[in-house]
């Protein structure tokens, strides 16, 4: 229990409120739970250029994470320890719900399927000017390489997925069942093998870089 | 920036980076550092890195952000 000195007034009337009885407790869930699906419905609309998910299934998206994020803090209210104000800790769950919800839904409709393997799009994915993509064929060339022979299978198949094929890494990570953490992991270690191999070969140089 | 640099900067790993669990663990508190004016990034550099490199705590970061700072509780 978080003393109440340590907390300001509004985290201290909200923590009043949801452990009260009856109707207080019950107002204050309803109206957090407005909050909370006022929050997700703005966060769906802002993701929505960068999801495959439109229409009535984004909306769909917003309450189940605005319901589920309710769920989730009322059960860990316990576990509030005042590092911020309430609001933004419980916001945190209804933003979390919707990345996790939205990392699901993608492959309802998805734009490319797991293990497409575009290599084409790779300058694109890495936002390299077409008009250069010729004089950077032969490092995208080396990386292509490193790639397909230096990592390991599953690293091979994550970085393809997000990094080749653009998929977001919370609908790799959902259809893998895998945390995110998990995946952010072996993209890390692919790019840290990855560029210790350009370097090695003479593509990159240390601490900056020139063109072999 | 050459499109060489882009590449290079991609590629490139910051060994403060604390990854997502730890990011996300202590989301709500950078938030509110950011949101009031604090230095987030000079409490947890480890935090920072990790939401310059990762695209979805970043998108969470910048979501959190905005409900916090813009939401209306009279709307």
């Amino acid at each position: 229990m978080v003393p109440a000195e340590d907390l300001d007034e509004e985290s201290l009337a909200w923590l009043r409120r949801l452990g009260a009885v009856d109707g207080e407790r019950q107002a204050a869930e309803r109206e957090l739970h407005a909050r909370l699906v006022r929050i997700a419905l703005a966060e769906v609309r802002r993701r929505s250029a960068s999801t495959p998910v439109t229409g009535q299934e984004l909306d769909d998206v917003a309450h189940q994470a605005a319901d589920d994020a309710m769920l989730a803090i009322l059960a860990k209210l316990g576990g509030f320890r005042g590092e911020s104000r309430f609001i933004t800790w419980a916001y945190r769950f209804v933003i979390l719900e919707v990345s996790s919800k939205l990392g699901r839904h993608y492959w309802r409709n998805p734009p490319v399927a797991l293990d497409a393997g575009q290599w084409e799009l790779l300058p694109d994915r890495l936002g390299i000017d077409p008009q250069r993509h010729a004089e950077l064929a032969g490092v995208l060339a080396e990386v292509r390489r490193v790639v397909e022979q230096e990592l390991t299978a599953h690293q091979r198949r994550v970085f393809v997925a997000i990094v080749v094929d653009g998929i977001p890494l919370d609908a790799l990570a959902a259809r893998l069942d895998l945390g995110r953490n998990a995946v952010y992991k072996v993209i890390f270690d692919a790019r840290r093998k990855i560029r210790r191999a350009l370097v090695t070969n003479g593509y990159l140089e240390e601490p900056g870089m020139e063109r072999q | 920036m050459s499109e060489l640099d882009r590449l290079e900067r991609f590629l490139r790993t910051d060994p403060r980076d604390v990854g997502c669990d730890e990011a996300m663990a202590v989301l709500h508190v950078y938030v509110d550092l950011a949101a009031n004016g604090g230095d987030p990034a000079g409490r947890y550099p480890g935090v920072a890195a990790h939401l310059a490199a990762c695209g979805p705590c970043g998108e969470d970061f910048t979501g959190l952000l905005l409900a916090v700072t813009t939401d209306d509780p009279g709307e």
